[in-house]
This record gives structure tokens, sequence and C-alpha cells, in this order.
């Protein structure tokens, strides 16, 4: 009874001469993580970069509950509950955490151009939403984001996309540089968001955050799809081998070695 | 929950600012002594804060977006000279010469403004290019119309009132413009959503704009506003002296730079604020103006402003490393 929220049919994106996707066809459906793989620039950030309104794609169209759009930008995505968790960034150091929640909607009392941002009720608002999701230690939204840990800021970012009614939760690498410890909370975090209904689009480059988390995989190599599969269907060695780009775990460990004893063969001159 | 601390006070962006204005009126009360804290004394360095200050705050809000104006050193002249050219050399109405003044600032700002978001270029160097555009062409044009580079201008009893004017003999009325815009300032940075999105901006442009706010507009009303400041204070000027000159104004560019950052505006961006900075204009003034009061020759003072200047940028790093370690205390 999965419903599909969010669509792409044969979506091609250049940045003038360099095609970077080729004929992305994608379905993000509610209630599921969608885990997007791939190696170094393979286009995963510029793929959901054209979910989130930020780019348009050259060709194709993408389709919500089943109808076309067009986003104009980033805002417009947003009011259609499209939020996304933008690779580096999303979070302002020096700001404080009930105003870097409100970015762009800040809760205002008063009148007219005398309109007053409303700190106590941001504040409020904010660390209610982090601690909802088991963010216990965030408590006073006084506080910087810079003075938080990685993982509480990606826990943030995500409440607030919670909060702000996303039907789609778009995060790009939200457990990369992340402790084993805090990228747990955070994964921890996408599952319950999956549980309220969210249709999850999540990009990582550690397999077993995507299993851990994922229902649905697409495995994108040179901005092409290669291999769109659900969960359970491909072993943890076969996601591997897809994520290296097509290339065989065996034949990467294979090159390492051989690497290895190229060097050993010519060991460096002692030093005098 | 908001309890008032020293520790607290101590993390906001004007600390450092305060305790620099503190340090120099108390340096100067020692080594100038107390006139300089009598009506004639202060006068002598509010008149000065208050030219700098108007210009300043916006500035500042620049600085604190990420980007940075230095035609505001020709935007001072460019005032000057369109009021006293207009309305002194043409005996055109005051008022009409006002709106050019303030419409020659929104022209140059928006040209700024559209120049730094459309291009990639550095604001520093696209504000170059309009400080000496701007700067030739007042020159050019003055000579061309008036034959000189210097243009009296006798405006009627009630723009002088407004605009520029002693009070008392020794204030000028321009402070009272710079205590009006400083409440209004501070009331949208602080307290509306504006002040936000200037944060968030200079925080990271990329962020804001993803978050929907709108940066192109925001940085390109932010340019209007510094450059509507110069030429209305440039325009004040030339009523207060009844002439004008071309070559006024490039020793701003420094005094409101130094101002800021003495203020608590870090040069990253993203953090500073209103009080801070007037606090730092107060400070630089101070400096500027207390030098006159002691027995030092006064080329000293320029060396208090530069020592000052190194010590609040590192402070202000200081401050902001401060700031971000703020937890609440556990109860
Ligand atoms: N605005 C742009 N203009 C031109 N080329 C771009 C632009 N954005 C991305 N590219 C190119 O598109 C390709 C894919 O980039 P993208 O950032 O989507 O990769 P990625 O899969 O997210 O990689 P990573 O895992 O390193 O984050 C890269 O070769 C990149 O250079
Ligand atoms: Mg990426």
């Amino acid at each position: 009874m999965t419903k599909t929220v969010l669509e792409l049919r044969n979506v091609d994106k250049s940045f003038g001469p360099i095609d970077v996707l080729h004929q992305i066809s994608l379905k993000v459906k509610e209630g599921e993580v969608l885990c997007l793989l791939g190696d170094n620039g393979a286009g995963k950030s510029t793929l959901i970069k054209t979910l989130a309104g930020v780019h348009k794609p050259t060709r194709g169209t993408i389709l919500m509950d089943g109808a076309e759009v067009s986003f104009d930008g980033p805002r417009a995505a947003q009011d259609m509950g499209i939020a996304t968790v933008h690779q580096f960034g999303g979070t302002f150091p020096l700001m404080s955490i009930g105003r870097s929640f409100f970015v762009g909607v800040e809760p205002t009392r008063g009148w007219g151009p005398f309109k007053i941002y409303d700190r106590k009720k941001a504040n409020a608002i904010a660390v209610k939403a982090v601690q909802d999701f088991g963010i216990t230690r965030v408590d006073d939204g006084d506080r910087l984001i810079g003075g938080l840990s990685g993982g509480e800021r990606q826990s943030l970012a995500i409440a607030r996309a919670v909060h702000f009614g996303a039907r789609v939760l778009i995060l790009d690498e939200p457990t990369a540089a992340l402790g084993v410890k805090q990228a747990a909370h955070v994964l921890r975090i996408v599952n319950e968001a999956k549980k309220r209904g969210l249709a999850v689009v999540f990009i990582t480059h550690q397999v077993m955050h995507a299993m851990a988390v994922g229902d649905h995989f697409a495995v994108l190599i040179r901005g092409a799809i290669a291999a769109d599969f659900r969960k359970g269907e491909r072993s943890r060695e076969e996601i591997t081998d897809l994520m290296a780009g097509g290339e065989t775990m065996a034949d990467l460990e294979a090159q390492i070695e051989g690497y290895a004893e190229a060097q050993t063969d010519n060991p460096p001159p002692p030093s005098p | 929950m908001n309890t008032i601390s020293i520790g607290n006070l101590l993390r906001r962006p004007e600390a450092g600012a305060f305790l620099g204005m503190i340090a120099v009126v108390l340096f100067f009360l020692v080594f100038g002594g107390i006139n300089f804290l009598k009506p004639a004394g202060i006068a002598s360095w509010l008149n000065v804060a208050a030219n700098i200050g108007i210009i300043a705050i916006p500035v500042g809000l620049l600085m604190i977006a990420g980007e940075l104006d230095i035609s505001i050193g020709s935007m001072i002249p460019a005032g000057s000279m369109i009021i006293a050219i207009m309305s002194g050399h043409y005996d055109m109405p005051v008022w009409l010469s006002i709106l050019a003044v303030l419409g020659f600032g929104v022209v140059v700002g928006t040209i700024n403004g559209v120049l730094v978001v459309r291009t990639a270029v550095p604001s520093l160097i696209v504000t170059l290019g309009t400080l000496f555009a701007v700067a030739g062409m007042v020159l050019g044009l003055s000579v061309l119309i008036t034959g000189t580079t210097s243009v009296a201008i006798k405006a009627p009893a009630l723009y002088k009132a407004i605009f520029g004017q002693f009070i008392g003999g020794t204030y000028q009325v321009i402070i009272l413009w710079w205590i009006l815009l400083t409440a209004v300032y501070v009331f949208y940075v602080h307290y509306s959503k504006f002040g936000n999105w200037i944060f968030a901006m200079g925080g990271d442009r990329e962020s804001a704009r993803n978050a929907g706010i709108p940066t192109t507009r925001l940085t390109i009303i932010l340019f209007i506003l510094s450059a509507t400041s110069a030429s209305f204070v440039g325009m004040c000027q030339a009523l207060l002296f009844n002439s004008a000159q071309v070559s006024a104004g490039m020793s701003y560019i420094f005094n409101v730079i130094i101002s800021v950052v003495v203020g608590g505006v870090v040069l990253t961006g993203g953090f500073g604020s209103v009080v801070g900075i007037v606090f730092g204009t107060i400070t630089f003034a101070v400096v500027n103006q207390g030098i006159y009061f002691t027995s030092f020759d006064r080329n000293w003072s320029s060396l208090i402003i530069g020592v000052m200047l190194l010590v609040a940028v590192l402070m202000n790093n200081t401050f902001r490393t401060m700031a971000l370690s703020y937890a609440p205390k556990k109860k």
C-alpha cells in the first residue's frame, strides 16, 4: 500500500557541455527509504539537487503525486513538501539553534512593519522538535549551531525538515564524517522519519548504513542508473561492488595488493 | 532561562567593543583630563562618530552578509556636490536636490549590488571600480559645470535645521539622525526576521538560498543602503558647512571599516551586531579626537588606532570561540 510521492522520468541534466545525468527514472515512495549509492562524482548530489529544485532538469519530467511539476527554485520544492539537507551545509555555525531552525520562515508577532521575531517561541519549538527525535542533550535554543556535534547538527536539520511538514526528506551523506555512535543516532532518526510516513532519499558511501535503513536501492554509475533493486535482492558483496563503480571488490583488492607488492619490490633507498 | 550573567554578556558580539570603548575612554580620561567628557569635549568626538556611524552600520551589515563596500569614499563627496551644484550653483529647490542625492545613492548601490550578485567578482573589486568611477565623474562634472572643485551652497533655514546645523553651537544635528537610524537598524536587524536573513546569508550563502531567502534582493538592498547612507552624510556636511568639496571622503573608507571591525563584526561574515558597531564607532572617534585633549602629538592616534584594530581582530576570534562553546549550566 505504498504510494509513490515523487517520480523522475527519463531525466537528463547537463551543465553546458558536461552531461552529468542520463535518463534517470526513479520512484520515491511514502514510508520508504530510497538509498542512492555511487562513487564520487557519479552525480548523486546533482540528482537530489534536481529533486530539490536547485537545478532544473535539462530534459525529462518530475511528477509529484502523479502530476507533472516544475520547480522554480528550492523554495517552490519546499512549499510542495520536499525538504533537503545538503551535503556540506544546511546549517549556520554562528547562529543560534532557534534562529537557524526558522531561517526563512521566522515566527513573528506584532503588526505591519513592526513585526518582531519571536525568539522564545522559535527556541521552544526548535528544542522540542529536536528532543522529540531523542536528542535530549539539546535543551537551550540560544546555543550556537557551531557548538553542536556533527550528529546533533544533522539531527537538527532532519528534525527541522520533519517539523515543517516535509513529505519527502532528502539527505545528502548525513552520516559522512560521523563516528559510529553519532552515525547510529542519525540512522535511528532516519528510521523514525520513515515510520512517520515520510519518503526518504538517503545518500551514503557506507554499505552498512545503506543496509541499515534502506528499503530500495539505486546505484548511479557515471550519471546513469546501473542497478535498481529492493531490500534483500542483493547481497552485501554485490552492493559493495556496485558502489565501487562496477568493479568487483576482489579486483580492487588485487589492485591494492599489486600496488603493495610493487612497493616492496623497490624498497626506498636507505637514508644516510 | 535567559538569566543575565557576566558570562552570557561576554559572549555577545558587542562585548569586546564595549570593553574597548571603556578602555579608551579611561585612557583619555587619565591622560587628557575631564575636559574630554565635558559638553564641548563630548561634541568633538560625538560629531565625528555620528558622521562615521551612519555609514558604518550599513557597511557593517554588508560585512556580516559577507560583502564589502568601499565606494562610500566617493559617495560622500558625490552627495555634497550634487546638492551644492543643484541648489547652490543652479538655485534649484532643495527638496529636489535631496531626492537627487538619495536617488544617486540608490542608483550606485544598485549597480554595486547587481554587479556583485551577477558576476563572481569579489565586492571589494567591484566597489573599488565604482569608487573611482564615481570620484572621476563627480570631479569631471564639477569642473565642467562650475569650473571649480569647491561649490558654495546657502540652504533655507528649514533644511539647515533638519540636516545641517549646530545644536547649542557645538552638536551637529546629524547626531540625532544617527540615533534615530541606529534605533531603526537595531529593530530590523535584531528583532525582525530580516536580520536573521542577513546573518544566515553571511554564515552560508548557499544554504540561505536553499532555505528560500531572497539572497540576491537582500544583497542589492544592503548595497543600496550603504551607498545612500554615504550620499546622505555628504549632503548633510554640505548643508552644515555651506560648501562642498570634491576631495572629501576617502579617509572615511578606512575609518568606517575600522569602526566596524573594532565593533566586533567578524571579517568572514555571519557574526556581529548593530550596537557593537555603534560602540566601535564611538571608540574610533574617541581615539581620533581624544588625542587633542592630551599633551601627546596627534600623530600618535594613528598608532593607537592601528594597535586597537589588531587587538580587536584577535579578540573577535576569541569571543566567537567563546560564543560557540557556550553551553547552559547543568542545574
Ligand atoms: N554546477 C556544476 N557545473 C558543472 N559540473 C558540475 C556541477 N555540479 C556538478 N558537476 C559535475 O557533475 C559530476 C557529478 O557531481 P556530484 O556532485 O553530483 O557527484 P556526487 O555523486 O554527489 O559525488 P560525491 O560522492 O563526491 O559527493 C561531477 O563530475 C561534477 O564535477
Ligand atoms: Mg555529493
